[in-house]
């Protein structure tokens, strides 16, 4: 504490004009007397000037730092840099080269303490320069006073321009001289003018459109759509090279009438689903699947169900009914014959008709498909009752149909009218009496469609599809022996015989076979109009069916009203094989897998089946299978493919029954045996059963010379 | 097919046995025909026809020269036959339980 220089101080007390202090404050007492008091307070002001005013007496805040006098007389060195404290000490930055941060080495000291940018522009510069030339090419500069000597000026130009620079002295001077010198103008040479205008006052017009119907559209692309675009796109490229090559073909001009059709006509939905094609095909894909779900059953058991007793018992078999075909109309009708198609093999008509003279009515014939029971697929109706069908071999929708009034018909069954394409009348060969049975042939040498029917009256018939018309050409003429015991008859009347069934050899083509009411049995040939090759006395009644085997080009089969099946070699006159089935035997039909495998129906509703290479007296199976009584069977057949069978009745059902596996044996192969599959081994089968029976009774049944053409005249009656 | 015969299959597939009904319904999803109530109906030929949308594009995708003819869903209570078209789709609910 410096005691002693604030005792050595004495208190000056200026004297200042005016002031006159009224009271003392403790403060403001002579120095000493205070002094002395306060000492511990530390009210040491320093070198300060004592001031004994009042009001210039220094005040202390409170809270000013309190330093010792060590501290107060302590040293503090200042240096002068030429640092920036402003400036960082250490800056780093990331270094992307040593991927590291780094210290920059040296920190940038300048601080920058005023800016302005300025406008003026050296006159000696380029810049400058520029502006002058642009400005008139006068470097002269802006001469205030006129009067003053234009040569003091120089001088004075001289001079201030001689230190810029020395090299346009020359000219300087010469401008200079010139007098005038042009105002230099800043470079933006900026005035600004404004006026104001006159603002109209705005209006608001407005209108309401209506609407642009909008429509959100989203797609979603995948790979079927991209394959569907390109499919359409090669669709496209082959219409425009078809249209190229072919002028006009009228098939795509009926298609694009349907289309034509099918778009135009407006108003009800459901009209134009009935037009849409792919529509009606999944309107019966839908109805054929509720018919399945309905007889679900009887599908699986169509499909695998296999009478597992058949394996116990060798020699039988049984059938298991399937579905029954049944429709309205048809319930008055007798189903008069059975025909599959040839291409689509769960497809099969039936005719209708009645075989009762007295009660002849209209008749029909349906297609009907097996996956669809309840319903046929196609109803064609008929003036007469159809006698018999068959579909065309090649032409799947060809169907050829006899009537009970003796005329024959082709009909379209794709054909959305139901009417015949062709029909015989009565100046066309017209049959006077019901058409029995009907078959297509081969192909003429003209490539003509023909048929061949076969009458009561006598005639076989070939039929021609010549270009529109139907020809028809007598094939032959089933006469009959005239018994010997009427001779001087003056009548020249050929009475013919009435013929019921046909059947032509499926190896050979032009030779066929005839029943006929009285019970015989005709060997003809396409070729020989007038006579037949061969008569075999078969039957005692009429011959309701022949039927050639399958396989076997010599072996055929009849069947009659006199109960009886007989089965026939063709060279020989008495027959191999005779069942007797204990009721009219309506229809035969040979297995088209197996060349000894045939069925028969009867009019008592049987069906029985026989298999010679198994057992050759007695049938596999017998066995009823009509739901009522005294409902006779008319016609029976196999399918190509499926082991069913179909029989017809006389109340206008048609029932399918499936085979048992023993039903469709095909014979056991030997091991190392060449299996001989097809017709040969068909055949070889069926020889070897024949042989079997033929060598015990080759004295019996040497009747005949074992030529197959015998020619023995039969004589015409006169 | 004509009109009449278009009636008559629907007709018959009506009357067949544990048929409860069927919709038709065309390409917009809206039902042309129908033999169930209305609500039902819509609900059917919504749903149906996304399911058979979803259908359609899996077995397309999975080979592009295939394409959905039939298919039907069996629960518990009925069986839904449904064959979907390039214009309409058709819907019929068969009960399960024919006997």
């Amino acid at each position: 504490m410096p005691n002693k220089g604030g005792v050595e101080k004495k208190p000056v007390q200026p004297v200042i004009n005016g002031s006159v202090a009224a009271q003392r404050r403790i403060s403001q007492l002579p120095r000493n007397s205070i002094m002395g008091n306060f000492r511990d307070d530390e009210q040491d002001f320093g070198n300060m000037p004592d001031l004994s005013d009042e009001a210039l007496r220094p005040v202390r805040p409170d809270d000013q730092l309190k330093l010792t006098e060590a501290e107060l007389n302590e040293e503090h060195t200042r240096i002068l840099t030429a640092r920036n404290p402003q400036a960082a000490e250490n800056i780093v930055r990331y270094s992307y080269k040593d991927r590291l941060f780094k210290p920059i080495p040296h920190v940038d000291q300048l601080a920058v303490h005023f800016q302005l940018d300025g406008n003026l522009i050296l006159r000696d510069s380029d810049e400058g320069r520029r502006q002058v030339a642009r400005d008139g090419g006068e470097y002269t500069i802006e001469e205030e006073d006129e009067a003053s000597t234009p040569e003091a000026e120089s001088t004075e130009e001289k001079t201030t321009q001689d230190g810029e620079d020395e090299d346009d002295e020359k000219p300087v001077e010469s401008s200079a001289t010139n007098g005038k010198t042009k105002k230099l103008t800043n470079q933006f040479n900026f005035s600004e003018r404004a006026s104001q205008t006159y603002n109209n006052p705005c209006r608001d017009r407005e209108t309401f459109v209506e609407q642009t119907p909008r429509a959100v559209f989203s797609d979603n692309v995948s790979q079927w759509a991209i394959f569907d675009a390109y499919n359409e796109d090669f669709d496209l490229q082959q219409k425009a090279k078809e249209k190229e090559n072919k002028k006009s073909s009228t098939k795509k001009d009926d298609d694009r009438k349907k289309k034509f059709v099918a778009t135009d006509l407006s108003g009800d939905d459901m009209a134009k689903f009935a037009r849409s094609k792919s529509a009606s095909i999944s309107l019966k894909i839908i109805e054929r699947m509720i018919n399945q779900n309905t007889f679900d059953d009887i599908a699986q058991d169509f499909k695998y169900w296999e009478d597992a007793a058949d394996e116990y018992r060798e020699q039988e078999g049984s059938l298991l009914p399937l579905w029954i075909f049944q429709y309205d109309l048809t319930k008055k009708l007798a189903c008069t014959n059975l025909a599959w198609n040839s291409q689509y093999s769960d497809l099969f008509a039936v005719a209708f008709g009645s075989y009762d003279f007295l009660k002849q009515t209209r008749g029909m014939f349906l297609v009907y498909s097996l996956k669809n029971p309840s319903f046929p697929e196609y109803i064609f109706q008929t003036e007469s009752g159809v006698m018999c069908l068959d579909f065309h071999h090649h032409h799947p929708n060809l169907l050829c149909c006899g009537f009970y009034d003796g005329s024959v018909a082709v009909y379209n069954v794709a054909d959305e009218q139901k009417r015949p394409k062709y029909q015989s009348t009565a100046r066309n060969g017209k049959h006077t009496d019901p058409v029995w049975q009907v078959r297509w042939q081969k192909d003429d040498l003209d490539g003509n469609l023909n048929f061949y029917s076969i009458s009561s009256d006598g005639r076989v018939v070939c039929w021609t599809l010549v270009k529109s018309d139907l020809m028809y050409a007598d094939i032959v003429q089933l006469k009959l022996e005239k018994p010997a015991t009427e001779p001087n008859e003056t009548l020249p009347l050929a009475t013919l015989g009435c013929g019921t069934c046909f059947d032509f050899n499926k190896q050979q083509d032009y030779l066929f076979i005839v029943g006929t009411e009285e019970g015989k049995i005709h060997k003809c040939s396409k070729s020989y109009n007038n006579q037949f090759l061969d008569t075999f006395d078969a039957h005692h009644m009429a011959i309701y069916a022949v039927r050639w085997n399958t396989f076997h080009p010599k072996i055929f089969l009849s069947c009659s009203a006199d109960w009886t099946v007989k089965v026939w070699d063709i060279n020989y006159k008495v027959p191999l094989f005779t069942y007797d089935l204990g009721s009219a035997v309506g229809d035969i039909a040979w297995a088209p897998y197996s060349s000894t495998v045939f069925a028969a129906c009867t009019a008592d509703g049987k069906v029985f089946v026989f298999d010679l290479n198994v057992n050759k007296y007695e049938p596999l199976t017998e066995q009823i299978v009509v739901q009522k009584k005294r409902t006779k069977l008319t016609h029976i057949t196999f399918n190509r493919n499926h082991p069913i069978i179909l029989a017809g009745d006389d109340r206008g059902n048609v029932i399918s029954l499936k085979l048992s596996p023993n039903l469709r044996k095909k014979p056991k192969v030997k091991k190392g045996q060449d299996v001989a599959e097809g017709t040969e081994g068909e055949s070889v089968k069926l020889d070897k059963i024949l042989a079997l029976i033929r060598d015990p009774d080759d004295v019996k049944s040497k009747g005949v010379p074992t030529q197959q053409t015998s020619t023995t005249p039969i004589p015409t009656t006169n | 097919m004509t009109q009449a015969e278009v009636d008559d299959t629907l007709k018959r597939i009506h009357e067949h046995k544990g048929v409860q009904g069927y919709i038709i319904i065309n390409n917009d999803g809206i039902p042309i025909r129908t033999t169930l109530d209305a609500a039902v109906t819509q609900q059917y030929a919504a749903l149906i026809r996304s399911l058979t949308d979803k259908a359609r594009s899996a077995i397309r995708e999975i080979d592009p020269t295939n394409e959905l003819v039939f298919f039907r869903m069996r629960t518990r209570k009925h069986e839904i036959l449904i064959a979907p078209d390039k214009e309409y789709t058709l819907i019929v609910l068969q009960a399960t339980d024919v006997q």
